[in-house]
């Protein structure tokens, strides 16, 4: 087992679920696939996925839902099963 | 000209802040800024005697916060807020905040803001004030007949759509009588599927579309039109490309349509610089209200530059108590001129948000050439804002000079790294519909479809 980090691709406000009133994308222990949407960032007023690039178990989120946002920053841990 | 406004509160960022600063100093007010901890070096920052920092990059937590903004109201001694647009210039609570504070809010009152904000409202006012509207049902209608008589009144192609929807759910355009009859039906069954409501509405389809608007100026007493400018040019319903005045209008057409606009502000005693937004349906040869924006309008530079009237000016000097200082008979629409929205967005991904710095920024000059930004070489487009750099005005003696004018400045204008639709407006200055004015709202969206383009 591996811990992958999953990191924002471009800067701008980090968003944890689809909509204010919504719970997060995902919680410790989800299922998640590559390619699932596991957070948003706020770019020029565009929502932009962020996906998680492999298949693995949820593990935490290491950002906050509001929070500014720099390319390469860590956004989520997925444990991936080799 | 003289105003009692001694100091300014810019609130708001980008060229909107830089345009606001200029308009002031023209008029010996001194400026103070508000800025974002994503702003502080941005130009207006730097041009204004004073800075306020209010808070953290995310709009919702600097720019958008009426707490913030109101303390730095309060500690900058300022006797005005000028809120540009977007942001808090369209939020009636805060306006009635700022003059509750005894300082000076730059636009209508709060109430009109609340009145013509809001667009059941505002067609209201315009029904009222006797200026036309989409034709449509005034209520639901439950049955087939009803359907009929209505859209023979209106005449066709005509749109139905479930009263209960939202959205583009459940829309059907029907053309003729035939079609309706055979449309209702099934039209009243899947409302009644989808929303447990049969209820149908239905109104006039506009096929080939275009926005035009009208600038407005009033003191509360009088109004004056600055004739109207044509936003057709449109992507994921934010306007791209705008003219003044709009060329396919027929003159008759375009008095009546500017008479109007100046009917509906003065039916609400309208005080500041306002825009009526109308629908021109060239099949039916009619114009049709649909909304009002209570602020200066990002495309405001095509008015200035065919009127030669200072629309920012204008506003604080009204915000200040003045009456107009022109008459209607006094203000003349002088050739053409034409606004293209440079923004950090790269044309050749899908318009994909671009943020980053600008190391090149290469302005073209000359005659009847004016470039607004908020950025110079060496500033970084910042992600927590909308995506305008700049925008690039011409004007001409007629339209085709000012799309002469317009491709040459085009070619001049470098701004990078950043992607910017530059290579967009390139392309469009050469393209011949837009040559012989043969668009609509659709256009600029049907031919993204079809054509690539390259950053």
């Amino acid at each position: 087992m591996t811990i992958k980090t999953v990191e924002a691709m471009l800067p701008g406000v980090i968003y944890l679920s689809p909509s204010p009133d919504t719970p997060p994308f995902k919680a410790a222990g989800d299922r998640v696939a590559a390619g699932e949407t596991v957070a948003l960032v706020e770019v020029m007023k565009s929502f932009l996925p962020v996906e998680a690039d492999s298949d693995g178990t949820f593990l935490g989120y290491s950002t906050e839902t509001g929070s500014n946002i720099e390319p390469g920053e860590a956004v989520c841990r997925i444990e991936v099963a080799q | 000209m003289t105003t009692p406004i001694r100091k300014l509160l810019v609130a708001n960022r980008g060229e909107i802040a830089v345009r606001i600063i200029r308009a002031a100093r023209k008029l010996g007010i001194a400026t103070v800024q508000i800025v974002s901890e994503a702003d502080r070096e941005m130009l207006a920052a730097r041009m204004a005697d004073e800075v306020i920092e209010i808070g953290p990059p995310a709009a919702a937590k600097s720019y958008l916060n009426v707490g913030n903004v109101l303390d730095a109201l309060r500690r900058s001694g300022a006797d005005a807020l000028h809120p540009g647009y977007g942001f808090l210039s369209e939020n009636a609570q805060f306006a009635k905040a700022v003059t509750d504070m005894g300082r000076i809010f730059v636009g209508p009152d709060a109430g009109t803001i609340e009145r013509m904000g809001d667009k059941v409202n505002a067609r209201q006012a315009a029904i009222a004030a006797g200026v036309p509207v989409v034709p449509g049902s005034e209520g639901r209608l439950d049955d087939a007949r009803a359907a009929l008589e209505l859209a023979e009144a209106i005449g066709y192609p005509v749109m139905i759509k479930a009263a209960a929807g939202g959205g583009g759910r459940g829309i059907r355009v029907v053309r003729s009588a035939e079609e309706l009859a055979a449309a209702v039906p099934q039209a009243i069954a899947e409302a009644t599927a989808a929303f447990g409501d049969g209820g149908l509405y239905l109104e006039a389809y506009i096929e080939n579309a275009r926005h035009i608007e009208v600038q407005i100026l009033g003191d509360g007493e009088t109004v004056v039109h600055l004739f109207e400018r044509e936003c057709s040019l449109q992507r994921r319903r934010q306007k791209v490309w705008e003219e003044a005045p709009a060329a396919a209008l027929p003159a008759a057409l375009r008095a009546e349509l500017c008479a109007s606009a100046v009917r509906l502000a003065r039916s609400v005693a309208y005080r500041g610089a306002g825009t009526m937004e109308y629908l021109y349906d060239p099949d039916r040869n009619a114009f049709y209200f649909i909304e009002m924006n209570t602020r200066i309008q990002v495309e405001h530079p095509v008015t200035e530059m065919v009127t030669g009237v200072d629309l920012v000016c204008e506003m604080l000097l009204i915000a200040g108590g003045r009456k107009l200082s022109m008459a209607q008979e006094d203000i003349r629409c002088d050739g053409h001129a034409i606004e293209v929205r440079i923004n950090a967005e790269d044309p050749a991904r899908n318009f994909f948000p671009s943020p980053g710095p600008i190391d090149r920024l290469q302005v073209p000059s000359g005659e009847a050439i004016r470039f607004d930004t908020g950025f110079d070489a060496g500033s970084r487009v910042p992600p927590y804002y909308d995506s305008l750099v700049g925008k690039l005005i011409v004007s001409g003696s007629s339209r085709a000079l000012a799309i002469e004018r317009l491709r040459q400045a085009l070619e001049e204008l470098d701004i990078g790294p950043v992607a910017t639709t530059i290579p967009l407006h390139r392309a469009l200055a050469r393209n011949a519909d837009l040559l012989d004015g043969n668009v609509s709202t659709q256009w600029l969206e049907r031919w993204l479809a079809e054509n690539a383009l390259s950053s």
